[in-house]
């Protein structure tokens, strides 16, 4: 840096007059220009990240399939009969039913096969150890495109196709590297001390996996949940093309169908959209602080 | 003996015992290692059942000429055998250079390019500047940042859907664009629109992401560091230069490369967003899905070709960029 002492001494001296007495900026602390624009930039960037929610929330309030184009009309006939509508006469609760089974049940064998293996590649270095993180990162890198077709293949050979069973393997092909990979984050942030401690007590290593180790990796077992959940609720070309009846849609695809089949109906579209972010939105929000930490954990550490 | 933690005793030359016959070495490897390979096995094997056979079987499609017409089906109660044949590797010489290989697939892979280029750019470039903001003394920056995370907490399907109401032709964007007397693009419509719209909705999807891991980044920089450049007199920038960059290098690697690999495979914005309507902003993914899944007949071999090409194209990617880390002295964290 080429700023001297000198230099930096005569400015401060110069600075020093200018400051009114008794307030001493500190690090941090901004100048009133500076918080203003930031202030600014942070209120416009929020007005974008919240307006199309908004807009969607609003407009599920319009009765007419086209007030999305004249939406100041909504104001006069505002209701929430679209929402009674999507509730009462459509597939809605079928949707749910089959969002939750197929996202719970990724979810569930996810963790459940994924937990020895997140434990084995953080503590143990085998022969093949670089090689099988490089699988577990290659398989994330997989566009749907890869294993779509042969997918639908083995799955239409199996009569899995339109079946809560044939999307969750589906699934569990990502979910369960994906697991692995969060879970080896987590544990590698629990202290190696403790597994010596067990092994030194006569703890086999299922046993200090078991007893050990799983109790203090429940909140990194929760976050390998909520990420499988998520993206199990969130995806939309498997779920599409392998689900073939109305009732056993998943919400993503559940929600194209009001256009096609419906005559695009968007007014009730909008309105089960509201329904299905609402609830997602609060479980995510209760949830991410933990994800973000549990995704950059090793990120952060170098 | 087993031990569970061996990751302190790594090999190191020279103090090795003599080498013992392959026999004996191998029983000894299996010895010292079997509770790693008894643990890694239910996800080798659900890898190897659900990942590695349908990706072999794949690649055996790519080489024949399967299309929906000749795989084996069963309609009513008629099982008609499959009666594709191999064809060998005409596939991939048809995507890459056949007669009309330009349209079908340079124009989507440059595409394809572009846009993952512009979208990892604007989520980190945007994310990098709200966490600086937000890692700042100010008042209601946890609302803010709850704010600002909400369009990653929202489904992408839903937000989606969201989006195209405020972009159709008589939408709010338009309406309002033509209040302010400025054209109103037709922006599920134009190909240029079109590439503009799927760009700007998936950076309004993907920057939370960034933002928050950025802000963790951040916030795990020592504030003893700024200080000390502070007492050197370094200026705001030379602060953000030598302190903040440096101290967010592997956080930004990592999240760098799972957002190119993200936006890369993203699917669902653009398919959501356009459906079938758009040739001509279909990055190659979603053009796969168009070819195997989204016409009649199908075709399932170029479909296949087309995924295994693009697996191919990542990690290619993917080992150049963790060679040039390796050369910069950086670890990547995945």
């Amino acid at each position: 840096m080429s700023t001297t002492t000198v230099e930096s001494s005569a400015e401060a001296s110069r600075t020093v007059p200018t400051q009114a007495p008794g307030r001493i900026r500190r690090r941090g602390d901004q100048s009133l220009a500076g918080s203003l624009v930031s202030h600014g930039i942070l209120t416009v960037a929020s007005l974008i990240a919240l307006f199309p929610i908004l807009w969607l929330v609003f407009l599920s309030l319009g009765p007419d399939k086209d007030d999305y184009l004249h939406p100041g009309g909504i104001w006069k006939k505002m209701t929430f009969g679209n929402y009674s509508f999507v509730l009462q006469h459509t597939a809605f609760f079928d949707w749910l039913k089959s969002s939750l089974i197929v996202s719970l049940g990724t979810t569930v064998i996810g963790v459940l096969i994924a937990a020895t293996t997140g434990y084995a590649v953080s503590r143990m270095r085998f022969p093949g150890y670089r090689k099988f993180m490089w699988v577990l990162l290659v398989t994330q890198m997989f566009p749907v495109a890869v294993l779509m077709v042969p997918m639908y293949q083995m799955l239409s050979d199996l009569q899995l196709i339109d079946s809560y069973l044939g999307l969750v393997l589906v699934y569990c092909s990502t979910a369960v590297p994906y697991c692995a990979w969060l879970l080896k984050g987590y544990f590698d942030t629990i202290p190696f001390e403790i597994d010596e401690a067990g092994r030194v007590d006569g703890l086999t290593p299922f046993g200090t996996f078991a007893r050990l180790i799983l109790p203090l990796a429940k909140p990194g077992l929760a976050v390998a949940a909520f990420y499988s959940f998520l993206t199990a609720f969130g995806e939309v070309a498997f779920a599409s093309t392998f689900m073939l009846s109305d009732t056993k849609y998943t919400f993503a695809v559940g929600l194209q169908s009001f256009v096609s089949e419906h005559d695009a109906q968007r007014n009730l579209m909008a309105a089960t959209a509201v329904l299905i972010a609402i609830p997602v939105s609060v479980f995510f929000y209760l949830v991410q602080k933990n994800l973000v930490t549990g995704l950059t954990a090793g990120g952060t550490k170098g | 003996m087993t031990v569970a933690i061996d990751r302190a005793t790594g090999k190191r030359h020279g103090d090795r015992a003599p080498r013992s016959g392959p026999g004996q070495r191998l029983k000894q490897s299996y010895q010292k290692h079997w509770y790693a390979y008894a643990m890694i096995a239910p996800v080798a094997i659900v890898l190897g059942v659900l990942v590695l056979y349908p990706l072999v079987y794949g690649v055996y499609l790519t080489l024949t000429d399967a299309n929906s017409l000749n795989t084996a089906r069963t309609i009513g109660v008629n099982h008609i055998d499959a009666t594709y044949k191999f064809i060998g590797l005409d596939n991939y010489a048809d995507i890459l250079w056949g007669d009309t290989a330009y349209d079908r697939f340079w124009s989507h892979f440059i595409w394809t390019i572009v846009w993952t280029a512009l979208c990892v750019a604007l989520h980190y470039c945007i994310g990098l500047g709200l966490a600086l903001l937000l890692n700042q003394k100010l008042r209601g920056r946890t609302l803010y940042r709850l704010i600002l995370v909400l369009p990653w907490a929202v489904p992408t399907f839903v937000t989606v859907f969201g989006w195209r109401f405020m972009l159709a032709d008589g939408g709010i964007i338009n309406t309002a664009l033509d209040a302010l007397h400025l054209p109103s693009p037709a922006w599920l419509e134009d190909t240029f629109w079109q590439r503009f719209a799927a760009i700007m909705v998936n950076t309004w999807c993907g920057v939370p992401f960034m933002m928050v891991s950025l802000l963790g980044g951040l916030q795990s920089i020592d504030a003893s560091l700024y200080e000390a450049a502070e007492m050197d007199g370094a200026s705001a920038w030379q602060r953000f230069r030598y302190v903040t960059l440096p101290g967010l290098r592997s956080v930004s690697s990592t999240v760098v490369l799972l957002g190119i690999i993200w936006t890369f495979n993203q699917f669902a914005v653009i398919f959501l967003l356009f459906g079938n309507t758009a040739p001509d902003a279909q990055i190659l993914v979603t053009w796969a899905y168009y070819l195997g899944f989204g016409q009649q007949p199908r075709d399932f071999a170029q479909s296949a070709a087309y995924g295994i090409l693009l697996l191919a194209i990542l990690i290619v990617f993917t080992s150049f960029y963790r060679r040039w880390l390796n050369r910069n002295d950086q670890q990547l964290a995945i």
